[in-house]
């Protein structure tokens, strides 16, 4: 019959072709003696090898995270043949104890053990591993395993570098391509670089011989595998300025974010009160503690914390209200300690100053008033059909600033902050229910605006650039190590080079123009030509916030500074004298005599318990 | 239907011996996983952090899955949903090709939450029925070129598109169901064909173009000399002829074709992993690794293997994919030749039998179903372990029923219980 001719046939086809498989296996499993190990089947030994971690530098060249060689004591059940406990504990500087309970283990197991080697105890350092290696003979079955510990040589940037600690089964569960016993980053740059920082591991693979001594390399060491170091990351981060922003910060709770604004390259970011290095390395055992403090240190406000930013966000008020064509700078406004904006006299205050302001001035004394007039101007443009529409295009402005949403920053955990959208004020109000008045508070930078201090930072940065940015970074391009291409992309907010200017005459005002009423007077220091902007943020728990975003010099700047304190009262009592002796710092190399007393009081206030 | 149960009960009309083999393989393949991803500190089979526990939840279910099949769902149902089903599974197949994340290179996995599943496999099972539906209605003709052609397209279109998805091994399987067409009158020049493209391309590269081309040469005088010998008409001999020149242009340009196929269409990687089975490559470090050390695992297992857990090579994770596509080696090393032999033979049986129930089946579909069955199978198995014995190119799928992962065990149980039933179907009636 044709038809099961053809079955027959396929049959045939099945026959050979697993006769062929099996051909393959007796000829790899029984003939060819190149796969095989000897008799006892155990003859081969591995030794990973675990790549040193990449270290971490600062822009300088400055090690802020290294390595320091420690020990893994291996043990091999299956080799241990007789064990004087008492010696190996000393040999270890551990307990007799303890030797005697990892072993009843290992032998409970035995079975599911089989010719594994497992970790006997971690971590020994160096001395010890000596102590050991000198009588290492009279322990068949252990072995030391090269592993490296982290050190910080330099004291800065704690919560910015993070901390690596052993895998968890959480994390091996979804990353396969690690093993029980790994280290990875956690936090920080540790995480946000960990493919480049971890390395790759190799091996080594050792005939053994029949008394389980390890001999030469098995096939000539065709098969080993050499680690391949992790990578080195060179950070963007001036480690002495982070350092001395560090000290400024002492005993305050808030951030301190330095930007060079033609790079984008973020040198100082300081999130206080933050994590000493000195407890990175040994993470697991502060982790309780640090995790339980009411001051949260292992929380990097920087990035991670959004509040309202306060006066210093009439920069972009009035920015879009002279990109917008109802703001000119010699239009003055009048100002009777406050603003009323509802007939029935509800008023927006201010503090006593004179009256009318022009921009400038309005600017470097920081006028309520003044940026209400502005805003009701940008939100009542006849361009625009009704409030709504107005306050779209002014949203879309405003995120062109980086407000609003994440600048997309190399650093995890980084927040958007909120702009609110029309939609948001529709829901609360009710469609056409909201107009200028009820919103009034988002003119000078409060109400339901929150910003992150990176956001405010980048403003400074926007500013000192005249109308662009970099989004911000920690991480430079070196050897071997790639930074997305965007980070060397100008980001244009919708606002013209050419508005910028006139603002920023009021920024270099408020500091420069000793007795003119500006409201950074304090920061002023002779040749620096800083710019800068107050804000005092309302903060519905307690005091008022204290915030300070400054660029300098005026001319070709290097460097952009924000300092956010919380409850540390008006702009100019703790944002601006921090921010601006970072500067100094940065610029002069130190700070100046006349601005020592500044100093000594920053470094040795503490306003939080 | 309450009638026929009365009369010949499951006893008779089941096929046991389909579904013991069933349950040890994935029983087997269940121990071994546990074996292969034990590693450092000892821990429970059922420990749902590793692949061993979560592979036990996958085992429940796949068996949950067989009984719906087989007591629950009206065996009736899949020869009349095979249309639409075809249809939504094709719309899956392009669809994952934008939603998906990418795994390795590979944009095939759906995921849903904690829940992964390739899209690849459920097509497997609606190509065989939409297959089997189209092939067993009546007045189709194999030899009629619009019946094959249509045939041909309901295999090459989610074959396709598994090939754009770059999951080229899966896609590699649907080759499998040219013995389906086979069996159902396919000339045999076909399959001869397709093997002498293969040898033709292997030795191209293996040597060089002009060795090809005699080689190409023999073949037609072999052709030509074996037909013209018989008496034939003259039409047969002038068709004859013109067979063996358009043979040979073909066989020319296609030698032509592999150098252009090989280097500027296959990937790299792709490039890579044949070199290395065809031995042009010697790369321990790099895409030979996984399969030396693939052999290594197997090799050192001897006859007798090292005995359960006891493996060294496998438990140290120097075999990649170890629990998935490589879990043959874990095989190979802790049961030697004699437990590879074991699980050949497991897979020899269910084919052998699959095909045997097929033959016997009166119901065209049920027929065809059951070869389809049976190809894919196959392919699975000796594309799997042709690769882990370094016969066949690393290609990264899995051996059925026995590797970790629970969207390829559920679409094999389906797959395999739907011919159980359709099978208990016939023995009922008849």
């Amino acid at each position: 019959m044709e038809r099961n001719n053809r079955s027959v046939k396929l049959l045939i086809g099945l026959g050979v072709v697993l006769l062929i498989l099996l051909g393959r296996l007796f000829y790899v499993q029984i003939i060819n003696e190149s796969y095989k190990t000897n008799a006892d089947n155990n003859s081969m030994t591995r030794e990973m090898i675990y790549p040193p971690r990449g270290v971490i530098y600062d822009r300088n060249g400055l090690l802020l995270v290294g390595n320091r060689t420690c020990y893994d004591i291996m043990v091999t059940p299956r080799l241990v043949t007789e064990l004087d406990t008492l010696a190996l504990a000393e040999a270890l500087d551990t307990t007799a104890d303890f030797v005697r309970e990892r072993m009843q283990y290992y032998h409970n197991y035995r079975s599911r053990i089989g010719w594994q080697t497992l970790t006997f105890l971690k971590q020994i350092d160096a001395d010890t591993y000596m102590r050991f290696a000198e009588e290492q003979f009279r322990f068949p079955g252990f072995k030391g395993q090269v592993r490296t510990m982290r050190e910080y040589p330099f004291n800065a940037g704690g919560n910015l570098l993070g901390y690596t600690s052993e895998v968890s089964a959480e994390y091996l569960a979804e990353h396969p391509e690690y093993r029980a016993g790994d280290y990875y980053g956690r936090t920080g740059l540790e995480a946000a670089r960990e493919n480049e920082l971890r390395g790759k591991k190799g091996w080594h693979i050792y005939q053994r011989d029949s008394r389980g001594r390890t001999k030469d390399p098995y096939k000539g060491g065709e098969f080993d595998m050499e680690a391949e170091p992790g990578k080195d990351i060179v950070t963007t981060i001036d480690a002495r300025l982070q350092q001395y922003g560090q000290q400024l910060m002492n005993g305050k709770k808030g951030s301190l974010v330095a930007i060079e604004p033609s790079t984008g390259e973020i040198l100082t970011m300081v999130s206080s009160p933050g994590i000493d290095v000195s407890v990175l390395a040994e993470f697991g055992r502060h982790y309780d503690r640090l995790s339980r403090d009411k001051n949260k240190p292992l929380y990097n406000r920087a990035v991670s914390a959004s509040y309202p930013p306060g006066s210093v966000f009439k920069l972009v008020n009035g920015l879009v209200g002279l990109e917008d064509g109802v703001l000119e700078p010699w239009m003055q406004y009048p100002c009777n300690n406050g603003y009323v904006y509802t007939s029935s006299g509800r008023k927006l205050g201010c503090h006593s100053h004179r009256s009318p302001l022009n921009l400038e001035d309005a600017v470097m004394m920081s006028c309520n008033g003044y940026f209400c007039y502005v805003f009701k101007n940008i939100l009542e443009n006849p361009k625009y059909a009704n409030t709504e529409e107005a306050y779209d295009h002014w949203r879309e402005m405003v995120m062109s600033f980086g407000f609003g949403r994440q600048l997309g920053s190399d650093f995890p955990s980084e927040l958007s902050g909120n702009i609110p959208s029309s939609a948001f004020y529709n829901r609360y109000y009710r469609k056409g229910h909201w107009r200028f008045p009820t919103i009034v508070s988002l003119s000078i930078g409060q109400g339901e605006i929150l910003t992150t201090p990176l956001q405010i930072a980048n403003l400074a940065a926007i500013m000192a650039n005249r109308g662009y940015y970099y989004i911000p970074h920690v991480v430079k391009a070196s050897d071997g190590v790639e930074i997305d291409p965007k980070y060397y992309e100008r980001q244009y907010t919708l606002v013209d080079t050419l508005q910028f200017p006139k603002v920023i005459r009021g920024m270099w005002k408020a500091v420069n123009a000793i007795g003119e009423g500006g409201t950074a007077n304090v920061g002023h220091v002779p040749g620096l030509n800083i710019c800068g902007k107050t804000g005092t943020a309302q903060n519905p728990h307690g005091k008022d916030n204290s915030v300070f975003i400054c660029f300098a010099p005026m001319d070709n700047p290097k460097i952009a500074v924000a300092a956010y304190i919380e409850n540390a009262g008006f702009g100019a009592s703790w944002a601006c004298p921090i921010a601006t002796l970072l500067i100094e710092q940065y610029l002069n190399g130190e700070v100046s005599a006349g601005r020592k007393d500044l100093e000594h009081r920053v470094l040795n206030t503490k306003l939080i318990r | 239907m309450e009638q026929g149960f009365l009369d010949r009960g499951l006893k008779k009309t089941v096929d046991w011996r389909l579904i013991v083999v069933y349950l040890i393989i994935m029983l087997f393949g269940w121990i071994n996983i546990y074996a292969a991803v034990r590693s450092g500190e000892p821990s429970s089979i059922f420990d749902l952090s590793f692949n061993c526990g979560k592979q036990a939840l996958w085992i429940a279910g796949a068996i949950v899955i067989a009984a719906m099949i087989l007591f629950v769902i009206n065996p009736f149902t899949w020869e009349s949903i095979c249309k639409p089903a075809y249809g939504i599974v094709l719309v899956l197949l392009v669809a994952v090709i934008f939603l998906s994340s990418n795994v390795k290179g590979s944009h095939s996995w759906f995921e849903l939450g904690p829940v992964k599943f390739q899209p690849a496999e459920l097509s497997k099972i609606t190509t065989s029925l939409l297959l089997s539906y189209v092939m067993s209605l009546p007045g189709f003709k194999i030899s009629k070129w619009n019946h094959l052609l249509l045939a041909l397209a309901i295999v090459l279109l989610p074959m396709l598109v598994i090939v754009a998805e770059s999951e080229t091994g899966s896609a590699l399987v649907y080759v499998g169901f040219i013995f389906v067409l086979y069996r159902e009158g396919l000339s045999g020049w076909w399959i001869a064909l397709m093997g002498i493209a293969i040898l033709l391309f292997i030795v191209t590269l293996k040597t060089s173009w002009w060795v090809s081309l005699v080689l190409t040469a023999v073949f037609v005088v072999i052709y030509l000399v074996y037909y013209l010998r018989r008496v034939g008409s003259l039409r047969f001999r002038r068709a004859v002829i013109r067979n063996g020149i358009l043979g040979f242009v073909a066989g020319v340009m296609l030698v032509f074709a592999t150098d252009v196929f090989f280097n500027s269409v296959l990937k790299d990687y792709q490039r890579e992993r044949i070199e290395v089975v065809l031995g042009i490559k010697e790369d321990l470090r790099g895409v030979g690794y996984n399969v030396h050390q693939s052999l290594i695992a197997i090799g050192s297992g001897g006859l007798f293997g090292k005995g359960y857990l006891h493996g060294t090579q496998t438990t140290f994770g120097f075999v990649p994919e170890q629990s998935t596509d490589f879990i043959f080696c874990t095989v190979g090393e802790e049961w030697g030749f004699v437990g590879c032999l074991f699980v050949i033979a497991l897979y020899g049986l269910l084919i052998f039998w699959l095909i045997q129930d097929a033959e016997r089946a009166r119901v065209h579909f049920t027929r065809i179903y059951g070869y389809c069955v049976a190809a894919c199978f196959f392919m699975h198995l000796a594309i799997n372990i042709g690769m882990t014995l370094g016969l066949m190119p690393v290609i990264g799928i899995p051996l059925p029923l026995f590797s970790y992962g629970g969207s390829s065990l559920w679409a094999f149980t389906v797959l395999l219980f739907i011919f159980v039933a359709l099978d208990r179907q016939e023995k009922k009636y008849f």
